[in-house]
């Protein structure tokens, strides 16, 4: 298959200024590089999981492609238009095909609106629909991710999280979007809240064809969503891979970790478990070479590895990875 | 004091109560009405604001004489209490009463505009700077930080000097515009949480310019603060008046204000001291209502109490 | 049979709630063992009641709006707890029962440092010095695993990380060696390789100082791994109670069935991974309301009449020995019903 991905990132940057200097108006002092660099390609109606734990930049990255934060180099394009070179009026157009659910049910939906109010706002930005077709549209919105419309008149601190959660996806839809940035969507919810969430993204994705973005740290949910997976560390993107591959063959030492971290529920699960030493780092000061060198348990880790930064190279058809030793997994 | 007037005062009373009382059975029954009547001072702080802002709105039906009218210089001044004249006469023979009643608008109105001005510039320029940041906000910033720097009194005396019988609307907005820097503080810290919270992203996220997410997002979420800021505002705005009509600086004579009351009576305090004394009470009783009521309202509104749709 | 270290039974903590509109019975009839040297898991989802479970065992429920009922009983080494004197309970929390929380950064005092923290309860618990007290401190930092103890004790809790924080709040906790540990959510808030270290640290602890640990989380990954007896919680009442490995390859009640199915696993082949999470239906109730009858009856698959009616009590499920593995479900009176509703 030939047709170009929905969704392109190349090289994209984004660093936060430290402490400015000069009462504020002086140039600051540190740069903490949240995203130093990160490339993947999402195909319509495939799921790439973009997984890490905190501080390595996965929410920045969902953020920065939707433009709510500038980036600052690096080349984006959603649904064929380069989302850098749009202003105003036209990139208010994009911003329909592009969409985002946060990960907080509590925080993601203002406290003063009801959901009619914050349901019907986009079909106003949008213009969309008008008078009684804005009730029509809805009603159609809520009993597609599963509410009674009798919620309408509720205010966010009234509803549950799972239902709030489910408010915030109906606003997202309700610009009929292509792609969907997912920042942690169901990490905040009960394991059993999270199940009907997680299934009724599967089913959407299925009936409006809909591309993701999963970004989470939890890579049990993950492997349950993503058709493709990335692992970030300390802004840049460690090991990309069909999820297959990924979970049957990791091939960069972090991602053996992550795995074996994650406690699995089944006590007769006899799996070798590797514990990092050691804090993840901060990323106002990442190591010199290959980040994750001073925790890494490979038994060739050598001089390379603190003075080399590894490439992000292919080591199996559609399987990178960054590693030294990448041929030699763990 | 005729029959009307008493009537119209004891309407005043009945109508003051029965606001309070309605406000207790509507709002009190939800959580932040309950944390507001919490509070003892409360309910009796609402009740005298509202008798006053009711008996200043129907100032001549209430007050038997006209604020200017000199009943009889030479027997009728300095006269005490009594059924005719209900506060008693001050030194130039006008009814205490009527000018107390009237002077009501004048202070009321005076505090009210001055803190609308005072807090439409604060809530202008805190979420301005607070949701643009950068150099707009260093920049009004460092202006704020000279504005609470400087001393207010010898600006609007200043001013005063300068100006040939200062009209009224021109102190309210003097008095309005020296009064905004703390509100506008208050304002940008909220604001500059707020536009942290993942709503007001979504709301960007949906397309929404920068102006319908500060006023359908932000502030409305940043009202509460605000309100109570401006009660107790309200306050401070009527002391500052009552203070500079004191020096005869503030509203002019004849036109009857609380401070330019207690300026023309005051030196016969030691044997005339109603002439001073109901006026100094009335400026007392609303400082301390707003103070009360603006106490209660930051309980009520505390956002950390979990945010309620009221 | 061992004698249990703490015995707690028919646990009632109910809250008022602002309105007077109701009660809030966060816990009602909570009873469960704990031996020494063993992890007993208590399991459950948000509003289950779990947490003010552990908050009642060391009274540090607020009295209004909340209070334990009478009738309830909670005995520790031999002593009961409800009926200690002030004085006995302090000498009794931090010194022999621990607790520590989710959030380590609130749980630890900011103004103070690190050193200061752990060496108050072995000044308050057993009158050492300060001198005495600090090197104990420096001690400690070194057994949960810190590096350059010498210079952390001098740290306030800001200049150290979640998982150090996490390390800190174990240290204060284990400074009397406790002969109970109550951990509520100890690694919820902390990434998953510094879970990892987490409960690592406690395994070996536990090891080391021989005592018992009542492990509380809604992750059953977390219990699977660290657990020897599994406490499953749901509406303010225990509705199963086995041995991990027995609860985990044979759950009876229609809840734990739920919660199992819902999980998504990582050891699943990629695949079979990807299909339908079996979620449980409706949500949780309001402690002010719970439902008649079982209650989780609304929300169940196999539910019948008898269900809605009547409140199922603790059932034996036959297993090695009577009291092993306690199920809250009336399907144990009529296993056939399990067969004819499709399985979740």
């Amino acid at each position: 298959m030939t047709t170009a991905p929905l969704v392109d990132v190349q090289e994209l940057v984004k660093h936060f200024p430290g402490e400015r200097q000069w009462l504020g108006l002086g140039r600051p002092r540190s740069v903490v590089r949240a995203v130093d660099g990160v490339s993947f390609a999402i195909a319509t109606g495939q799921t790439l999981g973009l997984v890490g734990e905190s501080g390595c930049g996965k929410s920045t990255v969902g953020r920065t492609i939707l433009r709510l934060l500038e980036p600052d180099a690096g080349h984006v394009s959603v649904a064929g238009s380069d989302v850098r070179a749009l202003d105003g009026r036209e990139l208010r157009a994009l911003r329909r095909r592009m969409q985002i659910v946060f990960q907080d049910p509590y925080g993601s939906l203002n406290p003063r609106m009801t959901v009619r109010q914050t349901l019907a706002e986009p079909l106003t930005i949008h213009r969309l629909a008008r008078g009684p077709e804005v009730g029509r549209r809805i009603t159609a919105l809520l009993e597609e991710v599963g509410l009674d419309s009798s919620h309408e008149r509720s205010y966010a601190h009234q509803l549950s999280g799972g239902q709030r959660q489910r408010v915030g996806i109906a606003r997202a839809l309700s610009v009929e979007p292509q792609f969907l940035v997912l920042d942690e969507p169901v990490s905040a919810l009960d394991v059993s809240v999270q199940a009907q969430v997680l299934n009724l993204l599967s089913d959407l994705q299925q009936r409006r064809r809909l591309t993701y973005l999963f970004i989470a740290h939890d890579l049990a949910v993950v492997k349950h969503i993503a058709d493709h997976v990335a692992v970030m560390y300390l802004g840049k993107i460690v090991e990309r891979a069909p999820a297959s591959a990924l979970y049957a063959g990791p091939r960069h030492p972090y991602t053996t970790s992550l795995l074996s971290a994650v406690p699995v529920p089944d006590p007769r699960s006899q799996r070798q478990r590797i514990v990092l030493s050691g804090d993840v780092p901060s990323p106002a000061h990442p190591p010199a070479g290959c980040a994750f060198h001073p925790r890494c348990p490979h038994p060739l880790k050598n001089d390379r590895c603190r003075t080399e930064p590894p490439a992000l190279r292919e080591v199996a058809p559609g399987h990178l990875a960054a590693c030294h030793f990448a041929e030699q997994p763990l | 004091m005729n029959v009307g007037n008493w009537l119209a005062l004891g309407g005043a009373v009945v109508l003051a109560l029965t606001v309070v009382a309605t406000l207790r059975m509507r709002v009190g029954a939800g959580a932040a009405g309950r944390r507001f009547f919490r509070h003892p001072t409360a309910g009796a702080g609402l009740f005298v604001l509202m008798f006053f802002i009711t008996i200043a709105a129907a100032a001549p039906l209430v007050a038997p004489y006209a604020p200017r009218e000199q009943l009889d210089i030479t027997r009728l001044a300095n006269h005490p209490p009594s059924l005719q004249f209900l506060l008693g006469t001050d030194p130039y023979s006008r009814d205490v009463w009527s000018r107390l009643v009237h002077g009501a608008r004048i202070s009321l109105g005076i505090g009210a505009l001055a803190m609308l001005v005072a807090v439409t510039t604060g809530v202008v320029v805190g979420g301005v700077a607070g949701y643009f940041r950068r150099w707009v906000d260093t920049a009004l910033m460092r202006l704020v930080d000279v504005g609470l720097a400087m001393p207010r009194i010898f600006i609007l005396l200043m001013a005063v000097a300068l100006w040939e019988h200062l009209p009224l609307a021109v102190l309210v907005l003097l008095i309005g515009l020296t009064s905004w820097f703390g509100t506008s503080r208050l304002v940008r810290a909220e604001v500059l949480s707020l536009r942290e919270r993942e709503f007001v992203a979504a709301a960007r996220a949906l397309g929404a310019e920068p102006g319908r997410v500060i006023f359908r997002h932000v502030l409305p979420n940043a009202a509460a603060p605000v309100i109570v800021s401006a009660a107790l505002g309200i306050g401070n705005v009527m002391l500052l008046e009552a203070g500079l009509s004191f020096l005869g600086l503030g509203v002019p004579s004849p036109i009857p204000s609380w401070g330019n009351m207690i300026a023309d009576s005051w030196l016969k305090m030691t044997v005339a001291w109603w002439g001073a004394t109901f006026p100094g009470l009335a400026i007392s009783l609303v400082v301390m209502a707003l103070n009360a009521v603006g106490d209660a309202l930051r309980d009520a509104l505390d956002p950390r109490r979990g945010e309620e749709g009221a | 049979m061992t004698e249990p270290l703490l015995r707690v039974r028919d646990l009632k903590t109910y809250f008022v709630t602002e309105h007077g509109s109701g009660t809030a019975r966060a816990v009602d009839g909570v009873s469960f063992d704990v031996l020494p040297g063993e992890t007993l898991g208590i399991v459950g989802e948000s509003g289950c009641g779990k947490t003010v479970t552990s908050l009642s065992i060391l009274r540090l429920i607020p009295e209004p709006p909340g209070h334990i009922r009478p009738g309830s009983f909670i005995e520790f080494a031999g002593r009961n707890i409800l009926t200690l004197e002030p004085r006995e309970l302090r000498a009794v929390r931090g010194n022999q029962i621990a607790m520590i929380f989710q959030e380590p950064m609130t749980s630890l005092n900011p103004v103070f440092t690190v050193g200061d923290q752990i060496a108050e309860a072995a000044i308050v618990h057993q009158h050492l010095s300060r001198r005495a007290a600090r090197a104990r401190a420096i001690e400690m930092l070194k057994l949960v695993g810190i590096p350059d103890p010498q210079q952390r004790v001098d740290h306030y809790p800001h200049q150290m990380s979640g998982g150090m924080r996490q390390r800190v709040m174990i240290a204060m906790a284990l400074v009397c060696h406790p002969k109970l540990l109550i951990a509520d959510e100890p690694t919820t808030a902390l990434d998953v390789t510094i879970q990892a270290q987490i409960l690592e640290l406690l395994e070996r602890l536990q090891a080391e100082l021989g005592m018992a640990v009542m492990l509380i989380t809604h992750d059953l990954g977390v219990v699977a791994g660290s657990a020897d007896r599994v406490v499953v919680m749901y509406a303010g009442q225990v509705v199963e109670q086995a041995a991990t490995s027995e609860l985990f390859a044979h759950a009876l009640h229609p809840y734990t069935e739920g919660l199992l199915a819902s999980v998504p696993r990582l050891d699943a082949p990629t695949a079979l991974a990807r299909g339908r999470l079996h979620g449980i239906r409706g949500q949780v109730p309001s402690a002010s309301a719970w439902p008649d009858g079982c209650r989780f009856h609304p929300r169940c698959p196999y539910a019948w009449d008898r269900c809605r009616e009547e409140e199922p009590p603790l059932l034996d499920a036959g297993g090695a020995e009577p009291g092993v593995h306690t199920v809250r479900c009336w399907l144990l009176t009529e296993p056939q019903r399990r067969a004819k509703s499709p399985p979740p």
